[in-house]
């Protein structure tokens, strides 16, 4: 879409740009530039600047098992996350959208965890799952084994996956919400006339007619789940016990800022750009399809 | 819509219920944990009824986590950041959507694909340049040879530094370099129909007329809206002011970032028992900004987390 | 094929009345228009026969059955809707089917009740097609097939051709009609337009700000108009509406500037003496040489056929049709006749028809 009516003076438009393309250059292109040089050079141990390299630090991340455990974490956490936010928002946007007396006050209600900060949603769950001081802590008492994220990774994780789940939830829920407020009254009202209960409404009418939000949700749940996921597992976890929680981005952080291989880093950065973008691809189509559904 | 469905109806609520509750429950939970004592936290029983130390917890928190401070950091980064965001969405988007210019469109798309990649991907470059905003100056001049051209002109080295860390410049300048509310401006301002400008200009307005008295009023309801999630998204910040602020001392960092501080793990002092009386009060404080501000803003909240697709 | 009987049935929003009190019986078979301005409770009446809204008191018979408390797909009811409210993921075959789908009828004979109902409507070409692939037109066929294949005891239209142009417009129009004479189904129609309302009705029912004005047929509502509402409401232009004295003794009216028009016979007579609203239709006043009300002109319309010559009678608006072309001196006053049968009197303050 382009405007027919413009002014002439395009001198002042390339200066309203201008504050916005500086700043891109500076903290987005520069250091994206700045990461795939890193990626595809070494610092030479004496100084004296970088050295070509070509995919040898590829070369070297994916030959690492640590960065395949962390893939892998990730993927799991990801698909684990996605799967209970998805489920839990949709089935209270399904119950909301129902309209019932008082649905108002469990909307509100519903909105907050997504409201709440990340770090402190942690801190709070690392509490209710403490051992020692938890819900699980009367059981902990009488079996230690019970539950001990501190050292069984699997405890670990399951208490990072409730945590982020527990706050995105709330934002499928605005998401599949405002889809299924989107959908006309009187395509419902028609459903209703001709004969259909309201479960039947909601398999028939409702989730089909909501499936392009369902497919852009499950693209933006992958997304971000690699990238807000930094805070959750380094207040609650520090990616241990024994890296059984180290994801992606906590892993590009822990090898460049405490490792300080910044080769490394940057190789696995670049990876998880691949990985990003081949997925925004596939959410920009879909975002595509919802514009065109409506 | 006439519908006798008691047993759905039943089931509905039932679901909202257990919903608020599973809400409710953890949020409870840190609220009474505020309110114990350290010795009445610490045994294996499920707390689930207030005890009456709530202030001093909260005071604990306070003075530890230096809150007074950190709160203060947090309230300048989040208010530079919406600000700021909402000043340059709105000029960017003037520029692209109403002014003819070369390279318009090049220009639409280097702004564009920065929605492909958050910060968190390109973490570790983006503080080498919060280390040196001018790093990417200083290397086009030295790999131009301006830089030895320069010197050999005037002797003078160049050596441009302009250090952001421990700056709220470095903690709000990367959080803004992306297009989320562009985008958002540019998609209001394709459906002002061209006859208002057309209208405006027969009137006498000029550009920055037009911006202020007509463009910016209509586009009230989206700049509360970004605003309000652009607050919430810095706010919310935790790696990049955990690395952009390593002087603890002195500037200090955010209160989101030192409430980890407040119940140490293995890499802050070597695990123990937290004080998590303490450490949920400290949690109470810093979570109750955002829960404001969307108990307040909630229409235009979810309304701007739509419209920005984040 | 059922009978419709509303009685005395309101509906509130809140503290707001949208629909007071209305009673209304409509025959099996019968073709019904409810006309009214928008924000009138015409919609408002229709859903609430669908059960698509509760209502707040009275009551609703379908047949023989009291459907208060039915659900919508209780009440055998069919309707059209103005954004026409097709599925979008379904393609036509599967909008019109959809009905008998949820009734559980097996996939054969649903698809000849389809194709049955397909070429009544022409749709035969279009089935496998989505919405979004149809014309707006094609897109009303499809509500249309829709509402009919259920063969439903009564069919409700919500304004179906006010997203139309013109001309297709028209033409559905006729189509509607046509079906309704093959079909004899009960039929309530809800538009804002009174052309619609005209041709395609059996009975009119004018509606005002949640109350029912009148009912009637095409003919009465236009001829013997309840109210100045329904008077200025139906025709176009609307009847001209005068301050009037009445006075019998001397068998004329008299107009607020002191003219009088003398009166033998018509309504007229049946008036008490005192104030009242004089009506007359533009069309039934001539321009005459004999004595008869005072016009002054103001401006014209040209309407082809006929041109309207908007002016003043006694200081108050009026207007007139004469033949569409000849000389015409529009500057001087003009004198009007209008014969007595074409006089209509209405109370001076509720409005309602005299006599």
């Amino acid at each position: 879409m382009e405007k027919r009516a413009t002014f002439a003076m395009g001198w002042l438009g390339m200066a309203f740009i201008l504050p916005q393309i500086l700043l891109v250059f500076i903290f987005f292109y520069w250091p994206t530039g700045a990461a795939m040089f890193w990626a595809f050079t070494l610092e030479r141990p004496w100084g004296g600047g970088n050295e070509w390299v070509g995919f040898d630090n590829f070369r070297q991340v994916f030959a690492d098992r640590a960065y395949w455990g962390s893939i892998i974490r990730s993927l799991m956490f990801a698909a684990s996350t996605a799967t209970l936010s998805m489920a839990f928002g949709l089935l209270l946007a399904v119950a909301c959208d129902r309209g019932l007396k008082g649905y108002q006050a469990f909307r509100t209600v519903f909105v907050w965890p997504y409201a709440v900060v990340a770090p402190a949603a942690a801190l709070a769950f690392r509490f209710i799952f403490a051992p020692e001081a938890g819900i699980f802590s009367a059981l902990v008492k009488q079996n230690p084994e019970f539950w001990n994220p501190a050292q069984n990774g699997y405890h670990a994780m399951t208490m990072i996956i409730i945590c982020y789940s527990w706050k995105y939830a709330a934002y499928c829920f605005i998401f599949f919400l405002a889809a299924l407020q989107a959908i006309p009254r009187s395509v419902i009202e028609a459903s209703a006339l001709d004969g259909a209960s309201v479960l039947r409404r909601v398999f028939d009418i409702q989730l089909p007619l909501i499936t392009p939000t369902f497919f852009f949700m499950l693209v933006i749940s992958i997304t971000d789940s690699f990238q807000d996921s930094f805070g959750i597992v380094d207040v609650m976890t520090d990616g241990g016990p024994g890296k059984a929680t180290e994801l992606l981005v906590y892993k590009i952080y822990f090898d460049g800022f405490r490792g300080l291989d910044y080769s490394g880093a940057a190789a696995q950065s670049i990876v998880l750009m691949l990985i990003m973008m081949v997925l925004t691809f596939f959410q920009f189509r879909y975002i595509e399809r919802r514009v065109h559904y409506s | 819509m006439i519908e006798r469905t008691p047993l759905l109806n039943l089931a509905t609520y039932t679901v909202m219920v257990l919903g608020a509750l599973m809400v409710f429950v953890p949020l409870w939970l840190v609220y009474v944990g505020a309110t114990l004592t350290v010795r009445e936290i610490n045994t294996p029983e499920l707390h689930f009824l207030t005890g009456s130390h709530l202030i001093e917890n909260l005071q604990a928190a306070w003075a530890r986590g230096h809150l007074g401070g950190r709160l203060f950091n947090s309230l300048i980064m989040s208010l530079g950041v919406a600000f700021g965001k909402v000043a340059m969405s709105a000029i960017t988007a003037f520029g692209l959507v109403y002014f003819r210019f070369p390279g318009r469109t090049l220009a639409f798309w280097l702004i564009f694909i920065t929605l492909m990649l958050p910060l968190e991907v390109r973490i570790v470059p983006t503080y080498a340049v919060a280390a040196n905003a001018l790093w990417p100056f200083q290397s086009i001049l030295d790999a131009t040879g301006l830089s030895d051209l320069i010197k050999a002109a005037s002797g003078l080295q160049i050596a441009l530094e302009w250090n952001l860390l421990n700056s709220y410049t470095g903690l709000i300048l990367p959080l803004i370099a992306t297009a989320t509310g562009t985008f958002l401006y540019r998609q209001f301002f394709l459906t002002v129909p061209d006859e208002l400008l057309e209208a405006a200009r027969m009137d006498g307005a000029g550009p920055f007329r037009f911006l202020v008295e007509f463009l910016m009023p209509l586009s009230r309801a989206n700049m509360a809206a970004l605003f309000t999630i652009m607050f919430l998204y810095a706010w919310n910040q935790y790696l990049w002011p955990l690395l952009a602020t390593p002087d603890r001392a002195g500037f200090g960092t955010t209160a989101v970032v030192e409430l980890k501080l407040l119940a140490p793990t293995v890499s802050t002092n070597g695990g123990g028992t937290p004080d998590w009386n303490v450490a949920m009060a400290g949690c109470l404080i810093v979570m109750l900004p955002p829960l404001l501000l969307v108990a307040f803003m909630q229409r235009y909240f979810v309304r701007g987390l739509i419209a920005t697709e984040k | 094929m059922a009978a419709v009987t509303l009685k005395r049935v309101k509906k509130n929003y809140g503290t707001t009345t949208v629909v007071h009190g209305v009673d209304l019986e409509i025959k099996a078979g019968e073709f019904v228009v409810i006309l009214g301005p928008s924000g009138c409770g015409k919609s408002t009446l229709l859903r609430m026969i669908a059960g698509l809204e509760a209502i707040t008191e009275g009551e609703i018979s379908i047949g023989s059955k009291i459907v208060n408390t039915l659900e919508p797909r209780e009440r055998g009811c069919a309707m059209v809707f103005q954004n026409y409210a097709l599925y979008p993921h379904m393609t036509v075959a599967e909008n019109i089917g959809y009905a008998l789908k949820v009734a559980g009828l097996g996939k054969a004979e649903r698809m000849a009740r389809i194709n049955a109902v397909a070429e009544i409507l022409g749709l035969e070409e279009f089935l496998d097609r989505k919405p979004i692939q149809l014309s707006g037109g094609q897109r009303q066929r499809v509500a249309m097939g829709r509402a009919m294949i259920r063969e439903p005891d009564v069919f409700l239209y919500d304004e179906p051709l006010s997203n139309l142009d013109a001309r297709l417009r028209v033409a559905m129009r006729a189509e509607i009609r046509k079906l309704h004479q093959r079909l004899g189904t009960t039929s309530l129609f809800v538009t804002h337009d009174q052309i619609e309302a005209m041709t395609l009705a059996d009975r009119i029912v004018v509606m005002n700000k949640g109350v029912i004005e009148q009912v009637g047929t095409p003919d009465e509502v236009y001829h013997r108009p309840a109210s100045t509402y329904v008077a200025s409401f139906v025709g176009s232009p609307g009847l001209n509406l005068l301050h009037v004295m009445v006075d019998r003794s001397a068998s004329c009216i008299r107009f607020k500037d002191g003219q009088t028009l003398p009166f033998e016979h018509g309504q007229a007579v049946l008036v008490p003496d005192g104030p009242a609203i004089f009506g007359f239709r533009a069309e039934q006043a001539q321009l005459s040489e004999q004595i008869g009300l005072t016009l002054t002109p103001g401006f014209q319309e040209a309407l082809g056929s006929t041109r309207l010559l908007h002016g003043t009678v006694a200081n108050e608006e009026a207007v007139i049709a004469i033949p569409g072309n000849g000389p015409l001196d529009a500057t001087t006053s003009m004198s009007v006749t209008i014969p007595a049968s074409a006089m209509h009197f209405f109370d001076s303050t509720t409005g309602r028809r005299l006599g």
